[in-house]
């Protein structure tokens, strides 16, 4: 295990922890901006869908992972960003403008939806997201001008300075400048952590009650991550919008923010690296579903014909997951490095959990 | 008359959301859990019920058919908690909502697998009867659903107030660490609550079901019961059923008077404005949170 010496108390919280680790995070973006040369268009398909999906999941990773808000609406969220995308560029804009045109709407109206949220905690403030995510999608289908209603909306592909980053014409370059996305909103999370206002979020999380008593106005910092958060996800969603083309309200169902909600946990909750493994998961569930039940029908067994499938083995792993390792896919990394870091000195109770009895919210 | 005739409707209705909703109050009274579940549960209740009733499954007289689905889901229920549910003790509200919005994805497959995708009708023996009093028509399902609720109500109110077991969920709801203390099986108890709801689930699937059409997305309108339990305030259970009840009678009287899109979208608004002007509920018996 590696010892860093630290001579100020600033290296604390640098943004890498040493040289190697940034080092190691240059050579993944590196590999990432080289996909295009080497990958099948159907696989960079999906790596682009894998991007989108991990800044969505950045986006829902703000409030959950690291303010310790539950939204099940986020497909709102993804909802709002699309349509306005789409709608402005429909309308002439430029993509540039349009794309953060539709991130700003997309937080703005998140900030709204805080001012009664931040009043709210838990299962309340889920269920609440859950029925701003229902009315979202009735507004969308009722708000026809716009959004096409029922029939959906045509996203125009995405031209800078006469170049085309269209999701058909030219993938790499919608890849790219997806990967561009993600990378400077990844960088900018990073720092935002980094900074007083991302440690008032963490304090929030652990104990709203600790944390107004260290002065931390918890109204403003709630409505700031709700803000934040609902931006990445609009980013995420008018990005979403130019992959899938042509889109209508069925894209943003409810079911979107709960597989979103389930895949972040699984990702391993307030770790940037945990949306990225969501992501994934998201993505490759279905991949690797496909290429088994093709597998299996090899040797005679007919899965094709259920449906659901994908469902129920996204459903299973979640469950074990929760059961067995509560600190999702990057949580069991960390452990594991652990391990072989302390080899052979770590110890099973490392990392247990007290169990506690239910520390009751009513007051008797 | 018109508009008796809407809430006569809408009440028979709002007495399913309020089932559910009682369901959901039921666990979280007893372990301060939501069951994101309940909608499922009730849907894979009405499809149990279906298998024993049914000519095409097991064709069974409907009353001791309905009662077998009940045993059954209370069975379902009660090992979700001993198997599932009990392994995450002492974690977050939080994962207790991950899990069991995953739990009810597994039922949606389960029912999808054994009775298909495609709409199903539950044969009740009631079907098509109506009464009709001085102008106005109340069709017996309506009639059979507001009886039931009644009459489950009023026996899962004397269970609480009168018997043993009843009573030691309530000590159990009130403190669980004293009423440990006390020798309360807490962990056995809170089982019990578990079985107790997916019986409420069945009920209410089997009334819905005998309303309409049962696919495996009918527990979708468990959210419509979450509004419900909102608007009653978690953890007062007549409360869940008040709610269910005015989001019953809201839904008709949108979509009668109100423009287009009103009908689908009101009780989610009057949940809201319920959350913000009132978070603890209409009926509510939460105070304040203690550190």
């Amino acid at each position: 295990m590696k010892v860093i010496f630290k001579k100020s108390y600033d290296r604390d919280i640098d943004l890498f922890r040493d040289r190697q680790t940034a080092l190691r995070i240059g050579l993944l973006v590196l590999v990432l901006i080289l996909v295009p040369f080497f990958a099948s268009e159907y696989f960079l398909a999906e790596a682009t869908n894998t991007l989108i999906w991990s800044l969505a999941g950045l986006g829902l990773m703000v409030l959950v992972g690291h303010t310790g808000q539950v939204s099940l609406g986020h497909a709102a969220f993804l909802a709002i960003g699309a349509y306005t995308d789409a709608a402005l560029m429909n309308a002439g804009w430029p993509w540039l403008l349009a794309f953060l045109t539709a991130g700003a709407v997309t937080g703005v109206f998140g900030a709204i939806i805080a001012i009664p949220a931040i009043r709210m905690s838990g299962i309340y403030l889920a269920i609440a997201t859950m029925a701003l995510a229902v009315l979202v999608e009735e507004a969308v289908i009722l708000a026809e001008p716009i959004t096409g209603g029922v029939a959906g909306v045509f996203a125009p592909d995405i031209a800078i300075f006469g170049i085309s980053f269209g999701r058909y014409d030219s993938l790499p370059n919608f890849y790219w400048l997806c990967l561009a996305v993600v990378v400077i909103v990844t960088f900018g999370y990073a720092n935002l952590l980094r900074s007083a206002t991302g440690r008032s979020f963490l304090a929030v999380r652990d104990s709203e009650i600790s944390a107004r008593a260290l002065g931390i106005n918890v109204s403003r910092t709630k409505t700031l991550a709700f803000g934040l958060s609902c931006a990445i996800t609009g980013l995420a969603g008018g990005l979403m919008g130019h992959f899938f083309s042509f889109f209508n309200y069925e894209a943003f169902t409810i079911i979107i923010s709960i597989n979103l909600l389930l895949a972040v946990t699984i990702g391993g909750l307030g770790h940037i690296q945990g949306a990225f493994a969501s992501a994934i998961l998201i993505t490759a569930v279905p991949q690797v579903l496909a290429i088994v039940r093709d597998g299996l029908s090899n040797i005679g067994v007919d899965l094709s014909g259920v449906p659901g499938l994908d469902t129920l083995v996204f459903s299973l792993i979640l469950i074990g997951f929760i059961i067995y390792e509560p600190l999702g896919i990057y949580g069991r990394y960390l452990k594991i490095k652990a391990f072989w870091n302390l080899f052979p000195l770590s110890r099973r109770d490392m990392f247990r959990r007290q169990m506690t009895y239910l520390k009751t919210e009513r007051m008797k | 008359m018109e508009f008796i005739q809407l809430i006569i409707g809408g009440v028979a209705n709002g007495c399913v959301y309020g089932l559910i909703a009682l369901g959901f109050v039921l666990i979280y009274k007893s372990s301060e859990g939501v069951n994101f579940a309940q909608g499922d549960m009730m849907m894979l209740g009405a499809f149990v019920a279906l298998g024993f009733v049914n000519d095409d499954y097991f064709g069974l007289a409907f009353l001791p058919g309905i009662i077998l689905a009940c045993i059954v889901m209370g069975g379902v229920g009660y090992s979700m908690d001993r198997f599932v549910v009990r392994k995450i003790f002492g974690q977050p509200q939080f994962a207790l909502v991950i899990l069991t919005i995953a739990i009810g994805f597994v039922l949606r497959f389960v029912a999808g697998a054994i009775w298909g995708y495609s709409p199903l009708v539950l044969e009740t023996p009631y079907a098509g009867l109506t009464f009709s009093f001085s102008g106005l028509i109340i069709s017996a399902e309506d009639a059979v659903t507001i009886l039931a609720t009644i009459m489950l109500t009023a026996v899962l109110w004397y269970f609480f107030a009168f018997t043993r077991i009843g009573l030691a969920t309530q000590a159990a709801s009130q403190n669980q660490l004293s009423a440990y203390y006390m020798g309360i099986p807490v962990k056995f108890l809170n089982s019990l609550i578990w079985g107790l709801s997916g019986i409420v689930a069945t009920i209410a699937g089997v009334l819905a079901a005998s309303k309409g059409t049962i696919d495996p997305n009918l527990g979708l309108i468990g959210i419509k019961a979450f509004a419900a339990a909102v608007i009653g305030g978690f953890g007062s259970l007549p409360g869940a059923l008040a709610g269910g009840l005015i989001i019953g009678v809201i839904e008709p009287i949108a979509a009668r008077y109100g423009p287009a899109g009103v009908s689908q979208t009101a009780p989610y608004v009057f949940m809201l404005l319920v959350l913000i002007l009132r978070p603890a509920g209409l009926f509510s018996q939460i105070t304040a949170k203690k550190v």
